[in-house]
């Protein structure tokens, strides 16, 4: 039995602990909108964060994330959670979507430890995120327009 | 069957209105006989809920909210308040313009344009009708709007208030349906509306195919040969078997399956197992014999596409020839959602929940594996996180049906690696042109001869439309080809090579715009002109594309020759019924070159939903960059050699230009939009690079001739 906290709550799983946590977000925990799109930390479309830092969950062993705070889109929340939640909706940047739960939670951290990122910042905290529907523009101005919504 | 029986009413079990509407096919031939499609639902409940049911499959493109806006428009309703729901496999939902039930070929927009607006114009009628006849009151003093049907002393009643009603009357003939004049639309055309899909793609809502569920579910990873179209010989599956939590290793002769509790476990226990492989010829083909093979198509007799003069002597007439050839690579197709399908066979009935681009293929397949019939196959298409064409495929869903089968009573959710994705793709075709041009004493051209020798996908994916050596989906691109030139012959020679392909967006149309739109440069610059002016001239009988073309000249900034640093590149086509051109900029980078922008201007004839035109557009410039740069399936020994992003990787943040989309629409019938972003860019990019570099580069991608783009 493996104990972790995910998005506040404590959750035991009874999984191996070289068990990606992807996997185990999704197949144990019905957390389904962290997406498996590589499994070589590659594209992006899995990350989370833990203890605020942000991950490829695809690449994570279960066992690392034990007794840190595990944070998904499901549990994205708080000032930049709402922020760039409310952005990407008003920016309508999802073609097909299947990226942007990877792409929001890198885009959150970036913005929770870089509150006004340069563009390099942001092409540096987003280039390992792919999106084969090209929303790239679209994600940059939501990050823009999080950004000043935090700013208040 | 007549056309006042086009719309057809009845009660729902709720007491609402359903009406089902039919399309008369597209195709002159079949409009000819009296086969009707039916085509799409809508649901008025007495509640007031307002069902929209959707024939195509929503993969990124808007197709969801930009059907739902037809209907919504002249229901006399905003697209907002409808409920939207994906239509299951069934024949009242075939895509009139392919004759079945898939979401390909741009269509979606093009082929329920009519039938969608007649739809919701006639179901407003008959709520109009309904308040007519409950008040007692003369119809033409009755309006409807806002989902209420209003009369003279303030009355008002609900749509939901009058569906039962309403379902009670004679159906409407189609001809006496008034539609809207596109002056007076509120929301089609309209800027500023959001996607109705968004909100719960920002929640993580379980909404794609990899995320289906079902009760009891177990997991399943598949070993496949990898060569592709290798059956197992024999297996050693004693590993995987003793791994607690495998719950079954399936033999399904194009494949093993391992079926465990979680698919981490499947997929692990795969990885265990020792499988021999019959192989085949197909053991023997690389990207050698690929291009071999192409090479020796060259040389055969080719169906002639489209002619027009004769294209021999006008070469012999012309004071200066050139002849260029160009080769485009095979790409995956890389959506970021692999491959899966999730299948229950139970009770002599087979439930298939996938993303698909094809229900009625998707429940061909699942019938083949499940030995279900067909018809207690049911489809629940899911939301598709990317498509590309590689969903128009209906392999994995067989497999799935096929473990599936192995398993009565339990569900199991097949899902492939990425390594299984890519190196188990459709590919998109390889291709070989050969292109020869001739000028006159001004420059002008006169004469262009193209041949094309390349696989064809239709002829194993929909062989009946292969007629007389030619399939349409290789001469797009070529065959619409806007130049008036006074002697133009296009032939297209279908080339077996020994690998699977399959459609990639745009199909065709990436693969003869490169070779012509790169061709038409290097005859300009034959011919001392710019490349624009020289493109212009030859399109006089074409308002919409010289509009384009002028347009985007105008929002590049498009001016005589390159500067020594950067330059730009042009080029214009007609892309399924819509014009479009682009322009690329192109500029030095240290020793690498960089496309830091692009613009296109497109004509789509009218732009239902801007904002998502533009989305589609940004979209297809950047699968075109991905498909230009540096990718390309290589292939040794049968086996394919890329297999995860590292070695096929798509489009990052850090490369994409700036893109500039100007919507210059010119008429009021919509023309195809998912897939006409992409064809140009490689071309425009090119037509740059050698202007800026001198070097022409005649086969993609670019890192493969020595240019490389950062």
């Amino acid at each position: 039995m493996i104990e972790l906290k995910i998005n506040g709550a404590s959750r035991r799983v009874d999984a191996d602990g070289d068990t990606p946590l992807l996997w185990v977000l999704r197949d144990h925990l019905d957390l389904v909108g962290t997406k498996f799109g590589c499994g070589m930390a590659l594209c992006g479309a899995c990350t989370v964060h833990v203890d605020g830092q942000p991950v490829r969950s695809c690449v994570t062993p279960v066992a690392a994330a034990a007794g840190k705070s595990v944070t998904t889109i499901e549990g994205l929340d708080g000032r930049v959670g709402k922020a760039v939640r409310q952005a990407w909706e008003a920016v309508d940047v999802p073609q097909c979507g299947y990226c942007q739960p990877g792409q929001m939670m890198s885009a959150s951290a970036l913005l929770s430890r870089t509150p006004k990122p340069t563009d390099t910042q942001v092409t540096e905290a987003m280039n390992g995120n792919i999106c084969r529907c090209g929303t790239y523009d679209r994600i940059r101005r939501a990050i823009g327009d999080a950004s000043r919504i935090l700013e208040g | 069957m007549e056309r006042r029986e086009f719309i057809k009413l009845s009660l729902s079990a709720a007491g609402g209105l359903t009406l089902g509407f039919y399309l008369p096919a597209a195709r002159p031939a079949a409009a000819a006989s009296t086969r009707f499609a039916p085509n799409a639902w809508l649901r008025v409940d007495p509640d007031n809920r307002i069902t929209f049911i959707c024939p195509q499959n929503e993969m990124g493109q808007d197709v969801h909210t930009s059907l739902a806006v037809l209907i919504a428009e002249e229901l006399g309703v905003p697209v907002a308040s409808l409920v939207i729901v994906q239509a299951p496999a069934n024949p009242a939902y075939k895509n009139a313009m392919l004759g079945g039930q898939l979401t390909g070929g741009s269509t979606s927009v093009r082929h329920a344009w009519l039938p969608l607006r007649q739809a919701g114009a006639a179901a407003r009628g008959l709520f109009i009708a309904a308040a007519a006849k409950t008040w007692q009151a003369d119809a033409a003093s009755l309006s409807a709007d806002g989902g209420h049907v209003m009369g003279p002393g303030g009355k008002r009643l609900s749509y939901g208030a009058l569906a039962a009603t309403a379902a009670t009357l004679p159906a409407p003939a189609l001809d006496k349906v008034r539609l809207k004049a596109p002056a007076a639309f509120t929301q089609i055309g309209k800027a500023g509306q959001k996607r109705l899909d968004t909100p719960a793609k920002l929640r993580g809502e379980r909404l794609f195919g990899i995320d289906a569920k079902q009760p009891g579910m177990v997991h399943a990873a598949l070993a496949q040969c990898p060569v592709i179209g290798g059956t197992v010989v024999s297996f050693d599956d004693s590993k995987a078997r003793a791994m607690p939590g495998v719950r079954a290793v399936i033999n399904l002769v194009d494949g093993v399956a391992v079926v465990a509790d979680h698919f981490w476990t499947a997929k692990k226990a795969r990885d265990t197992l020792e499988v021999k492989w019959l192989v085949g010829a197909a053991g023997s083909v690389s990207s050698e014999s690929v291009s071999r093979a192409l090479e020796l198509g060259t040389g055969k007799a080719a169906p002639i596409a489209r002619e027009n003069g004769d294209v021999a002597a006008g070469l012999k007439q012309a004071s200066k020839t050139l002849e260029a050839r160009y080769e485009l690579p095979m790409l995956a197709h890389a959506a970021l959602e692999p491959m899966n399908c999730l299948a229950l066979v139970a009770n002599g009935a087979c439930d298939i929940w996938t993303s698909t681009q094809f229900p009625e293929g998707a429940q061909a397949a699942a019938a083949a594996r499940s030995g279900v019939k067909p018809e207690a196959v049911r489809i629940h298409p899911q939301f598709i996180g990317g498509g590309f064409g590689r969903r128009l495929e209906t392999d994995a869903i067989g497999q799935a049906a096929a473990i599936a089968k192995a398993l009565p009573g339990v569900p199991v959710k097949l899902i492939w690696t990425r390594e299984d994705d890519t190196t188990h793709d459709f590919y998109r075709p390889a291709s070989l042109h050969t292109l020869e041009g001739g000028l006159d004493k001004e420059g002008k051209l006169i004469a262009l001869h193209h041949r094309m020798v390349s696989p064809s996908v239709t002829e194993r994916a929909f062989p009946p439309f292969v007629q007389e050596g030619l399939d349409p989906f290789m001469t797009e691109g070529a065959a619409n080809l806007t130049y008036a030139v006074p002697h133009f012959r296009t032939s297209v020679l279908i080339q077996d090579t020994g690998v699977r392909v399959g459609y990639w967006r745009s199909v065709s149309h990436a693969l003869n715009a490169f070779a012509f739109e790169s061709f038409m440069d290097e005859l300009a610059e034959a011919a001392g002109k710019d490349p624009v002016a020289f493109r212009l001239a030859l399109l006089g009988s074409q308002p919409r594309q010289r509009a384009v073309l002028t347009k985007v000249a105008e929002m590049a900034g498009w001016s005589g020759p390159a500067s020594r640093d950067r330059a730009l590149g042009v080029a214009s086509m007609e892309c399924y019924g819509t014009h479009v051109a682009t322009v690329a900029e192109v500029s030095r980078q240290g020793d690498n070159l960089r496309c830091g922008r692009i613009w296109v201007a497109v004509d789509p004839g009218i732009a239902v939903r801007p904002d998502q035109v533009q989305a589609q557009i940004v979209s297809g410039v950047i699968t075109g960059l991905t498909g230009a740069l540096k990718n390309r399936i290589t292939i040794r020994d049968g086996r394919v050699q890329e297999t995860n992003f590292h070695q096929f990787e798509p489009l990052r943040m850090a490369q994409a230009p700036r893109i500039d989309v100007a919507i210059v629409a010119s008429g009021d019938e919509p023309g195809g939009m998912g897939e006409v972003g992409t064809p140009l860019v490689a071309p425009a990019l090119a037509n740059a690079v050698a202007r800026l570099t001198g070097k022409r580069v005649r086969s993609l991608p670019f890192s493969a001739a020595g240019v490389g783009f950062v």
